[in-house]
């Protein structure tokens, strides 16, 4: 991913989804082995990378969570992006 | 407090039409082994819970089931968004239409509505996490049985089959809280005492004079 300029949307947020998932399954080994220093290492690296993406992913196709919903101009953001059950028409 | 994410936690794009499908799907939504219980279930589990890791596991993995259900919710909405009146009739979908129109609702797949006595919170550790190892197994089971429905429907088939690896993911975590549970507790005998009730008696360490009453 640091080689791109302007990622496509889509491409974007399958690189939020991978980051986020390898967060969400390195938080449940965490949670029951508290001391792995591999584990903690590896959770650090991707929470970086999703925090990055998420910020990229704001500034160019608008917020995925409220925290984001507020530097896209004059227009509230969060109501005009697709909701994520939308995808897939034909 | 929870925070919402605009995205699905595994990406799902459906295009074709199937309320058959549908119907039998919503069942890991509101049925007996769905993920709005499996949600319910550990959220309701954790203020109990006497030790950390299991505390965050059931909290972790409560939120990851309303992700789920998300999932779950959209397969059944873009299987029934283009549906005809024919298709609706011809498909038996037409009981569920009756009351819910294509509206989403949380119901077994026989239409028996989402039910809190589906599941438990007993206030004991040992209980509780021994329930939620079945709770997986039993919702990996559900999505066995659903592949064995979508085998022409790729796309529904493929974000099922990532709903039954994060069952098998999550039974594996509850198998480490129950053995950290149980490190905490007398070897000689787990259910001495109920470490998130009997406070009084000393942590379960096996000091507290009691064992010649063994229940």
């Amino acid at each position: 991913m640091n080689q791109r300029q302007r990622p496509d949307q889509e491409q974007l947020l399958q690189w939020i989804n991978m980051v986020s998932f390898a967060c969400t399954e390195t938080v449940l080994y965490l949670n029951t082995h508290p001391d792995c220093s591999e584990a903690l290492a590896f959770y650090q690296k991707h929470v970086a990378l999703r925090k990055q993406a998420l910020e990229e992913y704001a500034r160019l196709y608008g917020p995925l969570t409220l925290d984001h919903a507020v530097s896209t101009g004059n227009k509230w953001a969060w109501i005009q992006q697709p909701w994520p059950w939308e995808g897939g028409k034909c | 407090m929870w925070n919402y994410e605009k995205r699905l936690e595994y990406p799902i794009h459906i295009k074709e039409t199937n309320p058959k499908l549908a119907q039998a799907i919503i069942t890991q939504y509101g049925g007996p082994d769905g993920e709005l219980g499996a949600s319910m279930r550990y959220l309701s589990q954790r203020y109990t819970m006497p030790y950390r890791e299991a505390i965050a596991t059931l909290t972790d993995i409560g939120t990851e089931e309303l992700a789920h259900f998300e999932m779950i919710c959209t397969i059944v909405y873009q299987l029934t968004r283009n549906m005809s009146m024919e298709e609706l009739k011809a498909s038996g979908f037409d009981v569920y239409y009756v009351d819910h129109t294509a509206g989403l609702w949380p119901q077994a797949a026989s239409g028996v509505p989402f039910s809190a006595a589906t599941f438990q919170s007993t206030g004991d550790p040992v209980a509780d996490l021994t329930e939620d190892l079945a709770a997986e197994q039993k919702a990996r089971i559900t999505y066995d049985n659903i592949l064995r429905l979508c085998e022409d429907s790729p796309e529904v088939k493929d974000a099922i089959r990532f709903l039954r690896e994060r069952e098998i993911v999550h039974f594996q975590r509850f198998g480490e809280s129950l053995r950290i549970v149980q490190d905490h507790l007398d070897s000689r005998n787990f259910y001495i005492m109920n470490p998130a009730f009997d406070t009084g008696i000393s942590g379960g360490s096996g000091d507290c004079g009691c064992k010649s009453n063994t229940p």
